[in-house]
């Protein structure tokens, strides 16, 4: 295939976007956020009809269309590495400079995992199933940073 | 002969509306999404497990949010479903409404739930919608969303007294609409003394645009079940079907330096060639209703012309008689139509939802009262992109 293309004289315009935007969190997720910030507790909701857990939590159950925004349960700080990666490249929408390791992370107490960073072992050494607990920033950011990252239980 | 489906029908089932609102901190998006499809699948009286697909759409970058239909999933109900994603600016919501109606038509699907949303105060309108322009020519030299280009083709051809008037006569009548609709986002209760002062101290923005002609920037989703012929009978009581509609766009024509266009325009084209294939020679007397895409009200007045394929003033005169009132001969925007509430995503499938429940007779406070079999709905997108679609009470044309 022909790579040599001429681009002599062919000018290329530079630009920018801003889009500035924000986020609505809604009752059910600003809960979650205020909770985790000034209690240090994660919360997660369960659906009284599939018995799930969810966390982070919601309004309605996805798959039996229940309204589940007021069935607010307590998750341990302690829970399991369900699966990780380990970022390794650098870029300015990385929470961290790499190679740093990106969990899935389910509380103890509920069914479904969420995504934090995981600190504390090599990346070669996780496995799932690993206990792990929140470790809390220690200046709020109102945003799920509010937990720093997750470590291994010593 | 009319213009028939070559399979099978298709009929209208089921319709949720959220209210329409400048703000909705209380909920996130796919729980804002989730109002609608909730009262869609209560108003139809079936359940998710009746649903075969579900389609999604918004407009692209306005809330900076990049696939939503996928985590939106939370609110749409579409887990475990067939379900895609479709997005063609201000005309998404008809847009979805044609797919919707193609997917059921043609064997696909028995049932479709469409769904629209936005929540414009999320993100930066301008921001997302200048980025539609060319990068190279018209990206630094435009004007966003506004353009007083139908004030200027309004007041060449009429003169200025007439035309400004005409525009405020529209703005009003949509106010008094949209005070009868309480999904409404903005209902002033504006009166006709207040037309001088309007059309004198509304602050500019280009133009003879005005703040007050232009429509809002709102938050709020919608969601329409549809159904085969055969579904849609033992579903729903009063099904309403979905005739035809047309998609036309053409993208040279709308320059957002304020000219105005020398040629047919999109609206005109369609209206023209949807009629002629269902052989509705007078559309102004055969419909009952129409629910148009009106994104500020001097387009509001141009429009009706090309919609009705009318000549020289005749657009004007219905304005100025107040024919388009819901009292009128020919109502127009029963619900307040776009200058009431516009969340994009949603907007065009109002004008289809609205549409639909005055043929149903239960549209509420402003319910016109006639009864209502033959109705058109209009969606509007830049840079000038026409989707048109005819509903009707009885499967008899």
């Amino acid at each position: 295939m022909r790579k040599d293309f001429d681009v002599s004289d062919c000018y290329v315009q530079e630009g920018k976007l801003a889009l500035p935007y924000s986020y609505f969190a809604g009752r059910v997720g600003s809960t979650f956020i205020t909770t985790l910030r000034d209690q240090r507790r994660i919360l997660g909701v369960r659906c009284n009809t599939c018995g799930k857990v969810f966390v982070p939590p919601r309004q309605t159950c996805e798959r039996c269309m229940e309204d589940i925004r007021n069935n607010w349960v307590t998750l341990s700080n302690t829970g399991e590495v369900v699966n990780y990666t380990v970022v390794n490249y650098d870029d300015r929408h990385l929470p961290r400079k790499a190679p740093f390791i990106l969990a899935l992370i389910r509380p103890d107490g509920a069914d479904t995992p969420m995504v934090h960073i995981l600190e504390g072992i090599e990346g070669d050494k996780v496995q799932p199933g690993l206990k792990v607990k929140a470790v809390f920033s220690e200046k709020t950011t109102h945003t799920i940073l509010d937990i720093d990252h997750f470590e291994p239980v010593a | 002969m009319g213009h028939k489906k070559k399979n099978r029908n298709v009929g209208i089932v089921g319709i949720g509306e959220t209210k329409f609102s400048s703000h909705r901190e209380d909920v996130n998006q796919p729980e804002m999404v989730h109002e609608a499809v909730r009262q869609a699948i209560d108003d139809a009286g079936i359940g998710l497990e009746d649903i075969d697909c579900v389609i999604h759409g918004n407009m692209e970058l306005f809330e900076m949010i990049h696939q939503p239909d996928l985590w939106h999933t939370l609110g749409t109900g579409a887990y475990g479903k067939d379900a895609f994603r479709l997005t063609t600016g201000g005309t998404t919501g008809a847009t979805l409404c044609c797919a919707a109606d193609n997917l059921v038509a043609s064997g696909m699907y028995d049932t479709v739930l469409a769904i629209g949303f936005e929540k414009l105060q999320e993100g930066h309108t301008t921001g997302g919608i200048t980025n539609m322009a060319d990068p190279l020519w018209a990206r630094k030299l435009q004007s966003g969303a506004l353009t007083d280009q139908a004030a200027v083709k309004l007041i060449f051809e009429f003169g200025e007294e007439r035309a400004k008037r005409a525009a405020m006569t529209y703005r009003i009548i949509m106010d008094k609409h949209a005070c009868l609709n309480p999904n409404s986002h903005r209902a002033f209760g504006l009166d006709w003394d207040q037309m001088d002062d309007l059309m004198k101290n509304s602050p500019p923005l280009i133009g003879n645009l005005r703040l007050i002609h232009m429509c809002s920037q709102s938050d709020g989703a919608c969601a329409i079940i549809f159904a085969s012929e055969e579904k849609a009978k033992q579903i729903s009581s009063k099904p309403v079907w979905v005739r035809d509609h047309i998609t036309v766009h053409r993208e040279e024509t709308l320059d957002l330096c304020n000219n105005y266009y020398p040629n047919q325009t999109t609206h005109r084209f369609a209206a023209r060639e949807l009629y002629k294939r269902n052989g509705i020679d007078d559309p102004l007397s055969y419909f009952d209703v129409f629910e148009m895409y009106d994104p500020s009200a001097w387009w509001g007045v141009d429009w009706l012309r090309e919609f009705f394929l009318l000549e020289g003033d005749a657009h004007l005169k219905l304005v100025e008689n107040r024919e388009i009132m819901i009292t009128g001969k020919m109502p127009v925007n029963p619900s307040g139509g776009v200058i009431a509430a516009n969340p994009i995503g949603a907007t065009a499938m109002v004008r289809v939802a609205e549409a639909a429940k005055q043929i149903r007779g239960d549209a509420g406070p402003h319910q016109i009262p006639r009864p209502v079999n033959h109705a058109l709905a209009s969606g509007f997108g830049g840079t000038m992109w026409t989707v048109l679609t005819i509903l009707e009470k009885e499967l008899n044309w």
